[in-house]
């Protein structure tokens, strides 16, 4: 059911860009105003997502942790699955970003001869950080089209990248794996059925939308190619505010468009989904807290102020009675 | 409005937006961003040795189809239906040195204009010796 609206919003986004793609007055306003919309959308709803996010209390430290808490000095700390100090938290949220550690500790549950078995699975962290590295080393890599003069860290990454020199234009290792990881995530979801059961349109969309940004990059870079001078032309007068002329617009295929809507698509669609987690992975209370629970006091942070009556005011005012009650007092007078 | 973490999230969020605005203010600050490629293409020949659209988009691939050919079949000439091609009136070697570079003699105003333009290093230069400009 998810999958079916999940494909007929991807077949329309499709549609609609190879329409704008063929259609010249739909195309100037596809190709020169709709990347303005997106990049809008993308930037301040991000903010305002973060900001939302920001605004919530954390009460207390969440110890969901993974190992041994600092405890006494014979014991030894986990000192990055379960940091006590500024620091290890610094490195536990570093591997939990760059290398997703979280999702390393994945395991897969299923009935084997009627007993349920635990194993082992890192299928899914090693394709989704294939995935997500090779989408950012892309985004990177695609400067080269964002500016000019073009930044020096684009040659290092291409050099990298087609490390292996295989085909002419050089095949690139990250758009092997992007498509890998895409389709392995994909089919994950179609046919492990615990996990099908729990999967929305807004699980199964944005991997379609992605698998169609990569495969129509892929296409044009190998296959039905555009012109990429002209292509280069349009994307830096539009990064630069600058008015982009109809004859240009006519040079760029109508793959390109397609390409380029999915992508201003993605960036509208990022702030208002789960993809946001591009900026939530920051946020994450159960990683980003140093346990230290036992060595700070953390006040709840919406705590009111309770009118309370210590014990010394207590005795204070009935110090006689207790006394003649026979009841034991601290201070006496 | 209470932001807890209030200065980390700021700075993390300016981070965000200075980095993926990076080619705005990139293009806006260079005056560079204004230059387009400027082909010269040679006076004396009249046609290339396909049409112009398809050098314009597969001329790595034809050149690395000729260099197999080449090096690893030791064929030296565009063979069609059993004919060796002739081209300017003489039979069309596949070699970048003396086919190619015969006409667009100056990598300067030709190859690298678009390729310096789009970040394009191609590893011909590795094994060729650079042609340095100028006609010869």
């Amino acid at each position: 059911m998810g999958l079916g609206i999940s494909l007929i919003s991807f077949l329309l986004v499709l549609a609609v860009g190879w329409i704008a793609g063929i259609v010249p007055f739909l195309k100037v306003f596809f190709m020169a105003y709709v990347p303005y919309v997106a990049l809008a959308v993308f930037v301040i709803g991000l903010i305002i997502r973060i900001l939302r996010w920001g605004r919530s209390p954390v009460p207390f430290r969440i110890t969901t942790t993974c190992g041994q808490e600092k405890s006494l000095p014979w014991i030894r700390q986990n000192k990055l699955d379960n940091p006590s100090s500024a620091l290890g938290t610094l490195g536990r949220m570093l591997l939990e970003i760059l290398f997703f550690r979280s999702l390393f500790r994945n395991t897969r549950a299923e009935f084997k001869d009627d007993r349920l078995v635990y194993s082992v699975d890192k299928w899914l962290w090693f394709f989704s950080l294939a995935f997500h590295w090779s989408f950012l080393i892309i985004f990177l890599r695609h400067f080269r089209f964002f500016t000019e003069p073009i930044p020096s860290f684009v040659g290092f990454l291409q050099n990298i990248d087609g490390f292996f020199q295989v085909g002419l234009p050089i095949i690139y290792i990250t758009d092997v794996l992007i498509l890998s990881g895409l389709t392995f995530l994909f089919l994950r979801r179609i046919f492990n059925s615990k996990v099908r059961i729990i999967s929305l349109p807004s699980d199964y969309f944005p991997l379609l939308l992605i698998l169609g940004i990569a495969t129509t990059g892929v296409l044009l870079r190998y296959f039905f190619k555009t012109d990429l001078v002209a292509v280069k032309e349009f994307t830096v007068s539009v990064l630069s505010f600058q008015a982009v002329s109809q004859e240009l617009i006519n040079k760029l295929s109508p793959l390109f468009a397609i390409h380029f809507f999915f992508v201003c698509t993605l960036l509208i669609y990022f702030p208002l989904s789960k993809l946001v987690h591009l900026g939530g992975v920051f946020l994450s209370p159960t990683r980003n807290l140093a346990n230290n629970n036992r060595m700070k006091r953390h006040i709840n942070p919406w705590n009111y102020d309770v009118p309370v009556h210590t014990y010394e005011e207590y005795e204070e005012e009935f110090r006689d009675k207790m006394i003649a009650a026979g009841i034991p007092v601290e201070k006496e007078d | 409005m209470k932001l807890y973490d209030g200065w980390k999230i700021t700075i993390g969020l300016i981070i965000f937006t200075g980095f993926f605005t990076l080619p705005i203010w990139l293009n806006l600050t260079s005056a560079e961003s204004k230059v387009k490629p400027k082909l010269v293409y040679p006076e004396d020949a009249k046609e290339c040795v396909e049409a112009k659209d398809y050098m314009n988009h597969f001329h790595m691939d034809l050149l690395n189809r000729w260099r197999d050919s080449v090096v690893r079949m030791n064929v030296r000439y565009v063979v069609r239906n059993g004919n060796i091609l002739t081209h300017n009136g003489n039979k069309l070697e596949m070699s970048l040195t003396l086919t190619c570079l015969k006409c667009h003699s100056n990598k300067k105003n030709f190859c690298d204009q678009c390729h310096n333009y789009l970040d394009v290093k191609p590893y011909c230069w590795d094994c060729h010796i650079e042609p340095k400009g100028g006609s010869r």
